[in-house]
Formats: C-alpha cells, sequence, structure tokens
C-alpha cells in the first residue's frame, strides 16, 4: 500500500520504487492498473459519493424550508384560493389551451418570417458596392429602430397604426398583424445575431476563397455564410425562446390567445388561475426549446475544445 | 495609384525580351500605415521557374505574394501576369486570381466542406465545371497525393500536414498558370514538414511555376531556380540557389544565413 493515510486527493508523485505492481510498465504491454490509481479511484468514488449526498440533503433542506416561508406567510390562504384553484383551473384550461394555439400558429408564422427578414437585412449590411448605399443606409436604421422600440409599443402601431391607413390589401386581422409586429421587432435582433456570425468568421477564410477566383458573392454564400449559420444557431434558438412567450404581447391588441382568454376568465370570476394555467403552457413549450438550445451549445463547446 | 512613372519606359522595353515571363514584378511599393513594406521589389518568375523568397519575418515576402494575388493593392509599380498588367485599377480581381493558386501559412481549408467539397469548389463554381468531372479530377489529385482515403473527411479531421496537402491540391485543381506558398510549412509539427515537402518537389518535377515566400532552407536550396533575399521590405540579392547559399555578396545576406543555420543547429 502506498497511501495508507490517503489525506484527500490521491494526486502524490508516482509510487516509490518499492511499490508493488501488477506487471512492470516498460515496453508498452497490457495495461495492468497498478494499485495506486487503484487507491486514487477508490478515494474518488468516495469524494464524489460525499457531494452528491450534500447536493442531495441541502436541496431537499431548501425546498422545505421555501415551501414553509410561502404558506407560513400572512396572504398565503388568499393566494392559494385566488392562484391555486383547481376548479377555476379546470374550467378555463380548454379556453386558454385553445387561445394557446394561436400562439403557436403565430409562433410557427412569425419564425420563419423572422429569419428572413434578419437573413437579409444582415446580408443587405455586409454590401460594400457603391450602388447599394442607400439599401444598407436603409437597414442599419431599420436595425437601429426597431432594436430600440420595445415590442409592446411596436405591436401598438402596427396593430392601430397599419389599418388606420386604410391602404389597399392592408391586412386587418389581428393575429396577422402581431405577426408583422412580432416580424419587423425580432428581424431587428435576428439580423445582429447573423451579423455577429457572419463577422465571426475569420479573415483568411475570405482571403482563401477570393484567392480561388470566388466573387464576393460567391464567397458569402459558400464560405461565410455556412460557418456563420452554424455558430449562430444557439443564440438564434435563445431568440426563439423568448419570441415564443413574447407571443402573449399579441393579446394587448385583443386576439383571443391564450393570455386574452385567461384575462377574460379573471375578469368574469375575479380568480386568477386560469393566468398559472396559461403561465404552465407557456413553460411547456419553451423549457424543452431552452434545453434544446442548452444541448447545441454544449455541443458547440465540446466541439470546438476537440 | 499615382501611377508608374519612372517605371513606365523600362517595362515597356522589358517586355520584349521576357516574353515568357509569367510574372514580372516592376518597382512594386507597399505602406501599412505610413510604414513601407515594399519598397521598390524588381522581381520576374518565367514559366517553369521556382522561385523562393528568403528572409526575418517581416521581410515582406508574404505581402509581395499578397499583392501579386491581389489581395493588397500596390501603392506604386506595376505587376504583369504573363505580360498584362494586373495592377490597373481596371483589372477585374477575379479574373486574376482565377489563373493564379495560393497556398497560405494556415491552410485557410473550409472547415464546413468535405475535402472534396473544398477542392471542387472552385472549378465549379468559378471554371465552369461539371460536378461529376470536377469530383474526378480531384479524386485523381487525392491519389496522387496519397490522400485517395480522405476524400469524404472533414478538415478538422486531418493532421496539419495533411490539411496543407489538401490546401495544395485545392490550389491546383483550377490549373493556375502560377502558384504561390506563403510560408506553407511554417504551422506545422516538424514531424509533418516532410510529407508537405514532399508535394512541393513533386510539383517542381511536373513543372509547375511557383513562387515560394519560405523559412526552409533545405527546401530552398533544393529545388529553387532562383532565391530571392528580401530585407526590410528590399529585394536585396537574388541568384541560384548555390550562389546566395554559398557565396551571397551581401553582408545582411551572410548574417541572415548564418543566423538560420545557427537556429537549425541548436
Amino acid at each position: 500500500m502506498t497511501h495508507p493515510s490517503g489525506g484527500g486527493i490521491a494526486d502524490a508523485p508516482g509510487p516509490p520504487a518499492d511499490a508493488p505492481r501488477g506487471e512492470p510498465s516498460e515496453g508498452g504491454g497490457e495495461w495492468v492498473k497498478s494499485e495506486l490509481q487503484r487507491e486514487r479511484e477508490r478515494l474518488r468514488r468516495r469524494r464524489d459519493l460525499r457531494s452528491s449526498s450534500v447536493a442531495t440533503v441541502s436541496t431537499i433542506v431548501f425546498v422545505v424550508l421555501l415551501v414553509w416561508l410561502v404558506t407560513a406567510s400572512p396572504g398565503w390562504p388568499r393566494v392559494k384560493e385566488t392562484f391555486f384553484d383547481l376548479g377555476q383551473f379546470g374550467d378555463a384550461f380548454p379556453d386558454v389551451l385553445a387561445g394557446f394555439l394561436l400562439n403557436i400558429k403565430i409562433f410557427l408564422i412569425a419564425e420563419p418570417l423572422i429569419l428572413v427578414v434578419g437573413l437579409l437585412v444582415a446580408l443587405v449590411r455586409t454590401l460594400h458596392t457603391p450602388v447599394f448605399f442607400p439599401l444598407r443606409a436603409l437597414a442599419v436604421l431599420y436595425t437601429d429602430v426597431f432594436r430600440g422600440v420595445p415590442t409592446i409599443l411596436v405591436i401598438y402601431l402596427v396593430g392601430f397604426g397599419l389599418p388606420a391607413l386604410e391602404l389597399q390589401g392592408m391586412p386587418s386581422d389581428l393575429a396577422t398583424l402581431g405577426v408583422i409586429a412580432l416580424t419587423l421587432s425580432y428581424g431587428a435582433y435576428v439580423a445582429e445575431v447573423f451579423r455577429a456570425g457572419i463577422d465571426s468568421v475569420h479573415p483568411s477564410q475570405r482571403a482563401a476563397a477570393r484567392s480561388l477566383g470566388l466573387t464576393q458573392g460567391q464567397t458569402v454564400r459558400f464560405v461565410v455564410l455556412p460557418q456563420a449559420v452554424r455558430r449562430v444557431v444557439p443564440p438564434l434558438l435563445n431568440d426563439f425562446v423568448s419570441l415564443q412567450k413574447d407571443t402573449a404581447l399579441v393579446a394587448t391588441i385583443g386576439p383571443l390567445e391564450a393570455l386574452r382568454q385567461a384575462q377574460i376568465h379573471a375578469a368574469d370570476t375575479f380568480n386568477y388561475t386560469p393566468y398559472l394555467a396559461s403561465a404552465l403552457l407557456f413553460i411547456a413549450l419553451t423549457i424543452p426549446m431552452a434545453r434544446f438550445t442548452d444541448y447545441l451549445a454544449a455541443r458547440s463547446q465540446r466541439r470546438r475544445g476537440a | 495609384m499615382s501611377g508608374p512613372r519612372e517605371t513606365a519606359g523600362r517595362a515597356s522595353e522589358d517586355t520584349q525580351d521576357t516574353e515568357d515571363a509569367v510574372l514580372r514584378v516592376e518597382n512594386v511599393w507597399k505602406n501599412y500605415h505610413g510604414h513601407h513594406v515594399l519598397r521598390g521589389i524588381d522581381l520576374s518568375v518565367d514559366s517553369h521557374e521556382v522561385v523562393c523568397l528568403i528572409g526575418a519575418s517581416g521581410s515582406g515576402k508574404s505581402t509581395l505574394l499578397r499583392c501579386v494575388n491581389l489581395l493588397e493593392t500596390v501603392d506604386d509599380g506595376v505587376i504583369r501576369l504573363d505580360g498584362a498588367e494586373i495592377t490597373d485599377v481596371r483589372t477585374d480581381p477575379d479574373d486574376v486570381r482565377k489563373r493564379i493558386g495560393m497556398v497560405f501559412q494556415s491552410y485557410n481549408l473550409f472547415p464546413s466542406m468535405t475535402v472534396l467539397g473544398n477542392i471542387t469548389l472552385a472549378p465549379r463554381k468559378v471554371h465552369g465545371v461539371a460536378r461529376a468531372r470536377a469530383e474526378e479530377e480531384a479524386r485523381e489529385l487525392l491519389a496522387r497525393f496519397g490522400l485517395a482515403d480522405k476524400a469524404g473527411a472533414y478538415p478538422d479531421r486531418l493532421s496539419g500536414g495533411q490539411q496543407q496537402r489538401v490546401a495544395i491540391i485545392r490550389a491546383l485543381a483550377t490549373r493556375p498558370r502560377l502558384l504561390l506558398l506563403d510560408e506553407v510549412t511554417s504551422a506545422l509539427d516538424p514531424a509533418l514538414v516532410g510529407e508537405v515537402l514532399e508535394v512541393i518537389r513533386e510539383l517542381k518535377a511536373t513543372g509547375m511555376t511557383m513562387v515560394l515566400a519560405t523559412h526552409e532552407m533545405g527546401l530552398a536550396r533544393d529545388i529553387a531556380d532562383k532565391v530571392c533575399f528580401l530585407d526590410g521590405g528590399v529585394l536585396l540579392e537574388q541568384g541560384p540557389p548555390e550562389q546566395i547559399f554559398t557565396e551571397p555578396r551581401q553582408p545582411r545576406t551572410r548574417e541572415f544565413l548564418r543566423r538560420v543555420l545557427e537556429a537549425r543547429s541548436v
């Protein structure tokens, strides 16, 4: 036994010459785990076991404390009544769910539109031909304005402003107007994400592509964009998690989506449980997306490290 | 561009006696932020000739190559490719680069494409070769340089030496008139330098016209028809390798070679 004391992490230098070994280690033969390594692994296992039990105990204590703190608060019976009413939950849930389908629809239509707008704006900002100067200036103005204005304001302005123009063919459907507003607002963010991705591709890649005779456009299309898009997938998904919940902002101009349905029920009964129902639905949608984003981010991290 | 002033007359008479010069560099100047990187370089490269540029880091070797490929614009002077001035502001740089291949120190393979995709990109998109034909030619080149089994691999799965060999093949695939190699072995593990040098030797044997910026004095001695020593942006001395390496005329060349050889022997 080389480490009879074994005081913690077994990172002592190699075993002394007289350490008992299964096999001589010279000459790359079959590996027989040394006594030192076995002891090291024993210690490591013991340490891991200890840290996981500490984590479990502290989590339980924390949750018990939290529950006790909430339920012991003086207002708890009231809160329980108005937010956690099972009967109300059952009554409101079908309507809220029906409304939530509209949220999903808005999200599914807005998302591809946002990707197109964002990519186009980002590409326009990379054009340096003089002819395209006005386009480039417009793209800069667009991102500056729509990143600066709160999404809810954009929804008001589009929802009430566009129909007021009374233009021929202007959609008057509130959900459609909501999609337009979300696309305008998120398009600006997504354009910046794409632009960051494009800028992150090393100039030497462009030099290599140009030296092969590829034009500026071909270089962007075949060399820069494929790399840029791959890099921005995690931040894009992050924006989409945020978009999923921001579909609820469209409620402010009136279409019957989940939040609006919950508001209607809550206004009838003065009970807020429908809001909880709608919150649960949003969480059920965003959590898987968030985990997927984490997974992709971790994967690209691993790849870069490799 | 202020245009070639004193070179104009000389250039016209030179083009007559060097009809077969692939590349002619005449009095080329280049500044970076007020610092002169190239100070009136004159250089001529004939067909099938291999020219090695040697000199310390920062002497202007890479900049000269990048100017020839129009990745940098010259501040003065003229560069001619096959007799035609390519530094003319009306020249389409894409058209020039179609005829010049370039290999970089850091390989610069496109990570989003397989080896085959990297090699066939320019033939397909720039030269309009059909995909099947481009891939067939790419596979032939890969086989010739011992990389036949790597066609479907992505660059990050290859060793540095393999990546650089692929980068050379990528540059060859467009059948360039002239190949520029910018310190192609400098980023490599010493054990992997050999396989890349072998490829360059093979290219020399096939008669490829090449300009190499290199720190590999052994390679320069082996394959160069002409060795040029650059120092502080000036082409201080040029000549056949036997002369440059054994009896350099310039004291600065002697000093540079002495230091390089000392570093090697340590």
